[in-house]
């Protein structure tokens, strides 16, 4: 549904003699399937939005091609916007109209006509229960229903793919749960969700495929559970009393050890095989005569990902 | 036809958040309303050298040159609406949809253009009981003329929003326009009084004309040159700032 090739973009910024040139986006390949839910996670500024934006027809790429839902971006940007929608991070509502006056202006900018606009934005309202506040100012919106009418305005004219940038950021867990449930119901009409996140919980909950992107490259591309194998199949964590470098010691080497990491918490140890190996590790610790309070064996969670590919964790920000 | 459907759209969703805002509208009324009946009963004297006798004659003077500073102003003040609007995603909302480029300015533009004439006749309204009378016919004449003015200003100041996108800079900018412009043309007080050398300027701006044609219109002389002049100048300005308007806007945003 959406084939990106060499996507690249680069912003210069200042005046004259001062300019900095920004590369926002360099050689991102992707490809994401029909009824997907596609993600697409990164720190801040890693170029997430950029490329969101070059996929609507909202930026020019420097280079690289890009199909969407059969149109090619470059040679025909006007039949990709009939089939995307797009839902910007910050929204789009204005204080002044109502929900029901932003949709059926939406539609209308999509060429559909009056009858059949008012009628679209009547059953949109339902379908995101906002018909309840339909005829209020959006100014008297909370930050949930902004941004459940920001959704309903990015898929009035039914598009075949939606981009939907950072749309739970500022939400409470509770209207977070309610819009991921909403994003599912439409992957589960058809259509194709691209979504860019910086939640690792989101990424993983909600998205069928994610692509981890960092200064503007992907440097991960996978399903959530494939990308965690990747990395290891099981982390035993081992809380040692003060004897952790010489545990780490007498530990590193062996084959089952992927790669072993002594932190704050104790001892982490990337394996395959998380209860075998946790039977081995005892018993090296136990005839090195060290003594251990916890043994704790958990999934790899993307930040272990992020952290091994990029030597930074997502969540100290 | 697409693109007068598009710009038609354009156009009632900006009346409607006119409407939706009338702080906005009353704020434009104030101070020509407050030139008009503070400012205004002091020409009779002022313009007596031009020929003026009564409040009828200085009110015929004085209203079309209020009426040519508020469009000029108030138009060239639109492009820090548009700014705003860029900034706050509303445009970028429009530009994912296929809706045409042009309509998205030319129906924003028009709409700044219907308000002013609105308060155009409110404005001609209020000076009827002060002993203002105009001939009707020449009057919407004088309206038509007042409107492209309108177009005019909006569209140059849309065309600089986009080439100095800061609100910091561009203020000055119009600033620096708008100023020489409205001195030389005469709108407070008609450039007959003036020096000869400062006419002699004043023939380089094209303002001075469609002051003196509105002008001329509204004291009932349609067949005065600056009539025919000034509409010819402010079709062929008007002309050209919306098709640079709409150029640059079209470059800018795809
Ligand atoms: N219009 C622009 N002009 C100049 N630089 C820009 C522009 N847009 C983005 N950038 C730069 O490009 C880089 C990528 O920005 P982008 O907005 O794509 O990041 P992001 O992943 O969406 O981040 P966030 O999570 O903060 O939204 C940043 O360094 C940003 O400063
Ligand atoms: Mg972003």
């Amino acid at each position: 549904m959406i084939e990106v090739k060499g996507l690249r973009k680069s912003f210069t910024l200042g005046k004259r003699r001062k300019t900095r040139t920004v590369e926002a986006v360099r050689g991102v390949d992707l490809s994401v399937a029909e009824g997907e839910i596609f993600g697409f996670l990164g720190p801040n500024g890693a170029g997430k939005t950029t490329t969101a934006r070059i996929l609507c027809t909202l930026l020019e790429p420097d280079g690289g091609e890009a199909v969407i839902a059969g149109a090619d971006l470059r040679k025909d940007p006007g039949a990709v916007r009939t089939k995307v929608g797009y839902v910007p991070q910050g929204g789009t509502t204005t204080d002044e109209v109502t929900a029901r006056e932003e949709l059926v202006l939406q539609a209308r900018m999509y060429g559909i006509g009056k009858a059949e606009a008012i009628e679209r934005a009547e059953k949109a309202l339902a379908a995101f229960e906002l018909t309840e506040f339909a005829d209020r100012a959006c100014r008297t919106y909370s930050g949930g229903q902004r941004r459940r009418v920001d959704i309903a305005m990015g898929i009035i004219h039914e598009p075949k793919v939606l981009f939907l940038d950072e749309p739970t950021t500022g939400l409470d867990p509770q209207s977070r749960a309610h819009l991921w449930d909403e994003v599912r119901r439409l992957r589960d009409t058809g259509m194709t969700v691209f979504l860019t996140t910086h939640y690792l919980e989101e990424a993983d909950a909600l998205c069928d495929r994610i692509a981890i992107i960092d200064h503007g490259e992907i440097v991960a591309l996978g399903t959530p559970t494939e990308l965690k194998h990747g990395v290891a199949g099981d982390v035993v964590t081992v809380g040692l009393n003060g004897s952790g470098p010489r545990a780490a010691e007498l530990l590193d080497g062996h084959d089952y050890v992927r790669k072993l990491e002594l932190g704050d918490d104790g001892l982490r140890l990337y394996v395959d095989d998380g209860t075998t190996a946790m039977a081995q590790i005892m018993r090296v610790l136990d005839a090195g005569d060290i003594h251990f309070d916890t043994v704790e064996l958990h999934r790899p969670s993307l930040d272990d990902v992020f952290l091994i590919k990029t030597g930074r964790s997502l969540r100290d920000k | 036809m697409k693109f007068l459907r598009d710009t038609w759209l354009i156009f009632t969703r900006q009346m409607l958040l006119v409407w939706r805002t009338p702080a906005r509208l009353v704020i434009g009324f104030v101070q020509p309303i407050a030139y008009l009946v503070l400012f205004a009963p002091l020409l009779k004297t002022a313009l007596a050298p031009t020929g003026a006798q009564t409040y009828a004659d200085a009110y015929r003077v004085y209203v079309p040159g209020l009426l040519v500073v508020l469009v000029l102003l108030s138009g060239f003040f639109a492009g820090f609406q548009l700014l705003g609007e860029l900034r706050s995603g509303v445009i970028e909302r429009s530009r994912v949809t296929p809706v045409s480029r042009t309509a998205l300015i030319l129906g924003r533009a028009f709409s700044e253009v219907v308000t002013l004439m609105g308060q155009a006749v409110v404005i001609t309204v209020v000076a009827l009981p002060f002993g203002l009378t105009v001939h009707l016919g020449w009057l919407m004449l004088a309206y038509l003329m007042l409107a492209l003015m309108a177009l005019m200003a909006c569209a140059l100041s849309y065309a600089m929003a986009m080439l100095i996108p800061s609100p910091a800079a561009l203020g000055p900018l119009i600033n620096s326009i708008s100023q020489p412009l409205s001195l030389l043309s005469g709108v407070l007080l008609p450039l007959s009084l003036a020096p000869g050398w400062l006419v002699a300027i004043a023939e380089w701006n094209p303002i001075y004309w469609t002051t003196n044609g509105t002008r001329s219109l509204f004291t009932g002389n349609p067949g005065d040159v600056s009539v025919w002049a000034g509409m010819l100048i402010v079709i062929a300005l008007a002309a050209l700032t919306v098709t640079w308007a709409t150029r640059m806007f079209a470059r800018q945003v795809r």
